[in-house]
């Protein structure tokens, strides 16, 4: 029995380093929709199912807060459908909930996110419930006041979280005086400091035609599309508020040590990367996933949990900001046990600069790596996401065609190069939150 | 917080979380899968669930065996067990597996419940018979040694600080748990208890696997673009030629009848946000709850729930979140999925400045309101046309599907079982709910208080 298998498996080997055949990505097809009054949308038909999945997002986020108000674009996000026109908070969400229709909105640093989900039967209400929050929203004193008063309890739960103390730190760390480095989410101060008149002048400045970018996954054609997207968008203002910010190095800084009485201590680390639209891009996104990327197979997983079990969770991955790069990670460990996964970790960092990565390294990566993309299409709303995250990055509407082409077309010379380039174990910026033991002499 | 890179793909208990989520989000509509199911010689249950969007698949091996199959003293074994599969086989030894699985541009991970362990792979479509080779290949010739062990329990200890020590809500959720179920293993925490995770042998582990881990004990779900005719051929290719393991009951203690009030405090200085539950002990879709006088319907009490807790136009969340202002956060949770009791839970956030005592007597209120008062036949019938629609939604996902299904099976449900919830929901009348509300919501429930500062 056993030799039957393994004799079939190894045939089963040799069949799949032949057949690269992957996923063609082409089984999602982009439609480019322009309204009659020039809202443009990403579509992707599919009408296996009578559900629309709508994402859309604004350029502009929480970075843009102003000063002594961090936290603003996040409390937006949480208050936008809480009532809007003629319908208050219970009214707003009744309707919502008796159609099952979902509405979200979220803040990231850069972008200013929204998500709608409807059954087909419900899409013209649910795109007029988009088209209130977005553009008549009431910002009423009672839910105001009520998600104030649940972001001040987020917040002090995550005063005493690990990985978020680590997490604000690291970023305090790195970006000094730039607004990378302010908490994206606020201070109980700042949060407390909004006004309705805040919330209300973010919407104006911040929400428009201009910075908006939408994309639709489901049962609806183009021709549906176009008139409702100028309906739910047509009110916006033309064009945002224009921001400038500066670009930014990443600072260096020694290992910060934040006393918490945990067991285990939060370890977050940095060095600079590179931005989205950087040529050497898909050779570091490679070299990372060797390095500390996904899955099971990496470097930092092999050599700090799997062989020495210092850790449950280690892992890097790229983090491309609009104006400065970083290189991201973080692993947790037993206090006793944080210097011995801080070494492991700078090991590997100096290892892949002397010998750089193998070819049986880089081949697996870019098998990984173009092979699992298309498992991304799992449902309306991803996709729907993911739209809005390529027209973001602006990679083009035939991204999906060409993406893997990209990670094919990465060579060991493009790695080296970007190892070289890029990493450097005494520019990793380190933050512990815990108890850690024998740190100082963790360089 | 986007600086927090992806977190490995790893082996995790709470991943079950996930599922739960499904579950909740899932149960719903028509016939909500539409699944195709077969069942091999040697026993081993085959479900296919449709989903052509892309040339996709999700491949999972479910085994009817979870924390609350443990023998007394060997809490976690299940969970540790799952973190082993990975190690090697004969054949593909060393961490092999995984290296295949990525190599095939597959994504993989795995995670234990209380009553299962499932092990899963998404991968495009043509490497479905690797995967499925693979699969079989450690479902029976899994090699330990303690070079691999012991590593991995270093690992797993990491996993509970991270997942328990480090956080005092955590730590207050076992202790719940423990009084909740007097009797039945629930009791016990899936991860395990650190001391006996440290004492888990080799023998143990092998015991365990010969023990539970075989075709007859096991559930195959495949959900995306293929049909039951597709692979039937290929089931009975791999899984198909491993003989059938001997029959295998599940025994587990019962739980006796409940007749006390518990009260659970935790004070911790890492507190940063007090926050107050309580749980009852609530039925099973398998598992009858006696009720004071009338066995509960979980169906009903699953509408129930949703009267009292389904978003922000719920009763709890509008009695002491909207109007009362008593609190941050109100909800509750049920899921009547498991093989043994279910738990019916209430849970709060205090808002700033407001006593503990205060916010229990609120929602005490709101518990005797609704058993005084009872349910409206309109609330009833919202609540029943929300659940029912969110059946759709279920179909779309490529993994929900298997998910459910898989859940489902690996407690022993039938597929029709699942198919039928809707229709279930949908019959559901307010005496129904009002029967189920009294039959629960008694005396001898469990509250839990978490708190900041010291332990006294």
């Amino acid at each position: 029995m056993a030799t039957t298998l393994a004799r079939r498996l190894a045939a089963a080997i040799v069949l799949c380093v032949l057949v690269l055949a992957a996923v063609p990505a082409g089984a999602v097809s982009i439609q480019r929709v322009v309204s009659p009054g020039g809202v443009v949308a990403w579509l992707v038909e599919d009408h296996t199912n009578p559900i629309i999945a709508l994402d859309l997002a604004f350029r502009g986020g929480a970075t843009l807060d102003p000063e002594g108000r961090e936290g603003l674009a996040r409390m937006v996000s949480a208050t936008l459908d809480e009532g809007a026109g003629g319908l208050d908070s219970q009214a707003f969400q009744g309707r919502l909930d008796d159609l099952s229709i979902s509405l979200s909105f979220s803040a990231g640093r850069e972008s200013f996110s929204g998500s709608l989900t409807t059954l087909t039967g419900n899409r013209d209400t649910a795109f007029d419930m988009l088209r209130l929050a977005l553009t008549e929203p009431r910002f009423d004193p009672a839910p105001v006041a009520r998600i104030r008063s649940q972001t001040l309890a987020g917040l002090r739960r995550e005063a005493e979280d690990p990985d978020s103390i680590a997490d604000k730190a690291l970023m305090a760390t790195l970006f000094p005086g730039h607004p990378y480095g302010r908490p994206a989410k606020g201070t109980p101060e700042s949060v407390a400091a909004i006004t309705a008149d805040d919330l209300r002048g973010f919407v104006k400045r911040r929400l428009a035609r201009q910075n908006l970018l939408v994309g639709v996954v489901g049962d609806i054609t183009a021709a549906e599309l176009a008139p409702l997207l100028d309906r739910t968008f047509g009110a916006l203002p033309p064009r945002a508020a224009p921001w400038d910010l500066p670009e930014v190095a990443p600072a260096r800084a020694d290992t910060t040590v934040i006393r918490k009485p945990v067991p285990q201590s939060a370890i977050s680390f940095a060095q600079p990367g590179l931005k989205r639209d950087d040529p050497d891009f898909y050779a570091a996104y490679v070299m990372n996933h060797i390095l500390g990327g996904g899955g099971f197979t990496s470097r930092l997983f092999n050599e700090v949990r799997e062989k020495r079990g210092l850790a449950y969770s280690v892992g890097t991955s790229l983090y491309p900001l609009d104006h400065a790069g970083l290189i991201v990670g973080d692993a947790g460990t037993a206090n006793a046990r944080v210097k011995d996964t801080l070494g492991q970790i700078r090991a590997e960092w100096r290892r892949i600069v002397k010998d750089g990565v193998t070819g049986d390294e880089l081949k697996d990566a870019k098998t990984y790596l173009t092979g699992s993309f298309p498992l991304r299409f799992s449902s309306s709303g991803r996709i729907a996401s993911m739209l809005v995250a390529i027209q973001m990055d602006k990679l083009g509407i035939d991204y999906l065609d060409r993406r893997n082409g990209l990670i094919e077309a990465v060579t060991m010379a493009d790695i080296d190069r970007v190892i070289h380039r890029l990493l450097d174990p005494d520019k990793l910026v380190i933050v512990v939150v815990g108890e850690p033991e024998g740190l100082a002499l963790a360089k | 917080m986007p600086t927090r890179p992806r977190q490995p793909f790893i082996p995790l208990f709470a991943a079950v979380l996930f599922a739960v989520a499904a579950l909740a989000a899932a149960p719903a509509g028509a016939g909500i899968f539409n699944p195709e199911t077969f069942t091999l010689q040697n026993g081993m249950q085959v479900v296919v669930v449709p989903n052509h969007r892309v040339p996709v698949v999700t491949h999972m091996v479910w085994y009817k065996v979870g924390a609350g199959d443990e023998q007394p003293g060997k809490s976690g074994i299940a969970h540790f067990f799952e973190h082993l599969m990975f190690k090697g086989t004969p054949s593909h030894p060393n961490g092999e597996f995984s290296q295949m699985v990525a190599r095939n541009g597959g994504t993989e991970n795995a995670f234990t419940s209380a009553d299962y362990t499932a092990y899963h792979q998404t991968v495009a479509k043509d490497r479905l018979p690797l995967m499925m080779e693979l699969e079989a290949d450690r479902m029976t010739h899994l090699a330990l040694t303690p070079e691999q062990v012991e590593p991995e329990r270093l690992v797993i200890l990491e996993e509970r600080r991270m997942r328990t020590d480090n956080r005092p809500g955590a730590i207050l959720a076992e202790h719940v748990n423990a009084a909740l179920f007097l009797n039945y293993p629930y009791r016990i925490p899936i991860i395990g208890w650190a001391h006996e995770i440290k004492g888990l042998t080799i023998p143990d582990l092998k015991d365990f696997y010969h023990r539970w881990y075989a075709p007859n004990n096991a559930v195959l779900v495949v959900a995306g673009d293929i049909t039951a005719a597709e692979l039937r051929p290929l089931a009975e290719k791999t899984y198909g030629q491993i003989p059938r393991g001997p029959d295998i009951t599940r025994r587990r203690p019962t739980e006796p009848p409940q007749m006390a009030a518990r009260r659970v405090v935790l004070r911790d200085p890492r507190v940063g946000q007090p926050s107050w539950s309580r749980s009852y002990l609530a039925p099973s879709y398998l598992y009858a709850v006696n009720g004071r006088d009338e066995a509960a319907d979980p169906y009903a009490l699953e509408v129930l729930d949703e009267i009292m807790s389904g978003g922000a136009t719920s009763r709890l969340y509008k009695a002491l979140v909207v109007d009362g202002k008593l609190a941050d956060n109100a909800g509750a949770y049920y899921n009547p999925g498991s093989l043994g009791p279910a738990k019916w839970v209430f849970h709060a956030n205090p808002a700033h400045g407001v006593s503990m005592e205060t916010l229990e007597k609120a929602v005490e209120a709101e518990v005797a309101r609704l058993l005084q008062g009872g349910v409206t036949a309109a609330e009833v019938e919202r609540a029943k046309k929300r659940m029912v629609a969110d059946a759709v939604f279920a179909r779309d996902s490529l993994r929900t599907g298997a998910q459910v299904l898989g859940a489902a099976l690996a407690v022993g449900r039938t597929v029709a079982d699942v198919e039928a919830w809707p229709e279930r929901i949908g019959a559901v009348t307010p005496e129904q709910v009002m029967a189920a509300a009294r039959a629960v919501l008694g005396p001898a429930h469990v509250t839990a208080v978490l708190l900041p500062g010291e332990a006294s």
